[in-house]
């Protein structure tokens, strides 16, 4: 089977795939929103993934994750195809991802460090002092003050929100992070901190993060590579540079459109 | 199992005079928790009299945050004892990892354990505040729907009047159906325990009396005022509680429309209408349900029914109820427009009003019945 991701660099091949997507086929109703999709996501790499709005990049993403059926292909996570899975083992390989949600989904009913508490307390035997020394651990790791544990989500700024997000979906120490548009909705300094953080968290914890984005200065600062989707297909993939070199007229828009120059000369400078 | 047995985290120690040398193996991961704070437990007890302990991670298989968390917790615990202990043999990722959760003290909150009692009438006190300023609010906001009102009536081009007929058809024509069916069904039920009480005085017929008296003045009006708290209050409280927490009252505000104006005023205006024509139904199903209860097992047959029911009431048996059924919607419309303006940002917030603007609505409704029975039997109506 022929390979989408025809750009890959040499070395990516003897990488191990943490995800693997092969001939995926998502839908709803009438419409198919991407058919034949291909994509490999390779451990410790910070996989950036853009797309137009309505390609399904979001879609993809709750593919994977399990949160929307699919037609056809077959999805392996860390080696194994979910689809034949126990329940058991799935619950497994949830352990093993965090997901921050692109609005937070932040339990409202519950403070910023009950949420993070949340999945440890479902999964792991701790004594009432560790859950509350880790919680407050994640907490800080994020960059949030330790007054915002007792806070409940309602009562948090957007950028806050983020970060208990992430503290949470960094609770159980996570192999593969999905961010879900993380820098959407902050202001460039937020942005850029939060930037910073995720490739800190992930050289620290050795994490491997799949990001939806928009962001171009995140895909220029922090991604190793980049997936493009469109047309219902990963349209090309790898570094920055393969992406400025491409010649597909989408992909020329995106990243060598005016925004994108802005962007560039000030990364050059 | 073996492989398990190999993987939980242990610790040797070795002494070699003040200096303990402890090699760590294993996984200290989160999985194993409980077998790493029995490790640091063990180690803090170990260390005794030495003066500094070294920790060899060079065997250990895998750490995580937790594992990371507890080594540094323990290292400065027993550094504040005044043993120096440092990391040996840490791979570069162990090292990163250990410098990134460096231990730091979090101030647990101070616990606020007070006297029971005292809790108690603290929280009695609070209530009593809460519930007058809800009065007080309630009195306050009801100038403010008023207000909203005349406005509307001196300016009619302002009013909503498709809003009005949307409302009313959700309140009123949607409402019969259930109104008129448990209604029906608690004038049978009346009906029944009445004649079987009756029945005993040789006193049927007088069933008939019970259930007209009865239902038009009481169970009609109560039973519409539970229900349409039920069902329309709710909805009310959601509708105008969930706009609240997106914002979109305050975008009718910032637009110079008045989400009072907007929003309330049609929303009381059709309750007001709509709940003396579901009282009429509601008596009238009740009545048709009591009847027909009366006839077969009182055998009671319609004519005498209907002739006994002609006696038994006069016209102010029937405005008793239908006079307080304006009164009940106001309430009703007001406790669920309240609740749902005060709704925060989260759904459990909105969960919370509504339940409260149901429970509001209804005991609110009960006791205006009683105001409204002492007024009557006062002014002897």
């Amino acid at each position: 089977m022929p390979l989408a991701t025809p750009e890959l660099p040499h070395r990516d091949r003897h990488r191990e795939a943490v995800i693997r997507v092969r001939g995926l086929e998502v839908g709803f109703g009438e419409r198919t929103i991407m058919k034949g999709l291909d994509l490999d996501v390779y451990r410790g790499e910070i996989l950036g993934f853009v797309g137009a709005s309505g390609t399904g990049k979001s879609v993809l993403t709750r593919a994977i994750l399990g949160l929307v059926p699919k037609r056809a292909g077959t999805i392996e996570v860390f080696g194994e195809n979910v689809d034949g899975l126990s329940p058991a083992s799935r619950r497994a390989i949830e352990r093993r991802w965090g997901v921050l949600f692109q609005f937070g989904a932040l339990f409202s009913a519950l403070t910023v460090k009950e949420n993070v508490q949340v999945p440890m307390r479902e999964y792991l035997h701790l004594s009432d002092r560790l859950l509350d020394e880790l919680a407050m651990l994640k907490i800080e790791m994020v960059g949030l003050n330790p007054d915002a544990a007792d806070k409940l989500p309602s009562e948090l700024s957007g950028g806050m929100i983020k970060r208990a997000a992430l503290a949470r979906a960094l609770a159980l120490d996570p192999e593969i992070l999905f961010l879900d548009e993380p820098t959407s909705g902050l202001d460039p300094i937020g942005a850029g901190e939060f930037d910073d953080l995720i490739a800190t968290l992930q050289r620290t914890l050795g994490l491997t993060v799949f990001m939806v984005t928009h962001d171009l200065d995140s895909l220029h600062t922090v991604c190793d590579r980049i997936a493009a989707l469109g047309e219902g297909r990963i349209i090309a993939a790898g570094t920055i540079d393969t992406m400025l070199k491409s010649d597909h007229p989408w992909l020329k828009a995106y990243f060598r459109g005016k925004r994108a120059r802005g962007v560039m000369t000030a990364n050059e400078a | 199992m073996a492989t398990d047995l190999l993987r939980e985290p242990q610790i040797t120690i070795e002494r070699a005079g003040a200096e303990r040398r402890a090699i760590l193996t294993g996984r200290w991961t989160a999985e194993q928790a409980a077998a790493i704070e029995r490790c640091a437990a063990a180690l803090a007890a170990e260390a005794g009299d030495s003066r500094r302990v070294l920790l060899d991670l060079s065997h250990v298989e895998r750490l995580d945050t937790l594992g990371a968390w507890v080594l540094d917790r323990t290292r400065h615990e027993l550094g504040t004892a005044g043993r120096a202990v440092d990391f040996v043999g840490a791979s570069p990722e162990h090292t990163i990892l250990l410098n990134e959760v460096a231990y730091r003290g979090f101030q647990p909150r101070p616990a606020t354990r007070r006297n029971r009692l005292y809790d108690v009438l603290v929280e009695v006190g609070e209530n009593v505040v809460r519930a007058g300023k809800d009065f007080a609010g309630g009195i306050s906001f009801l100038g403010e729907v008023m207000t909203a009102l005349v406005r509307v009536a001196t300016r009619p081009r302002r009013f909503r009047g498709a809003s009005l007929v949307h409302q009313l058809e959700l309140v009123a024509f949607r409402g019969v159906p259930i109104i008129a069916l448990i209604s029906f069904l608690v004038g049978c039920i009346v009906a029944q325990q009445g004649i079987f009480q009756l029945q005993r005085f040789g006193a049927t017929p007088f069933v008939v009396d019970l259930i007209g008296i009865l239902t038009l003045r009481e169970l009609g009006v109560l039973l519409t005022a539970i229900m349409i708290a039920g069902r329309s209050g709710s909805a009310f409280t959601a509708e105008i509680g969930s706009m609240k927490m997106r914002e979109e009252i305050d975008a009718l505000r910032v637009m110079g429309l008045d989400p009072i104006e907007v929003l309330i005023v049609p929303r009381l205006l059709a309750l007001v209408i709509a709940m003396p024509m579901l009282t009429f139904l509601s008596d009238l199903a009740a009545l048709y349900g009591g009847g027909l209860v009366a006839w077969i097992y009182g055998g009671v047959s319609p004519d005498v029914f209907l002739s006994r029911l002609r006696a038994a009431i006069q016209l102010n048996t029937f405005l008793v109820g239908i006079i307080k059924a304006p009164f009940m919607a106001l309430i009703i419309g007001l406790i669920a427009s309240m609740e749902g303006l005060a709704v925060q940002g989260s759904a459990e917030s909105l969960g919370r009003h509504v339940t409260s603007s149901v429970v509001k609505a209804i005991f609110m409704v009960i006791v205006v019945d009683g105001v409204f029975a002492m007024f009557f039997a006062a002014i002897r109506y």
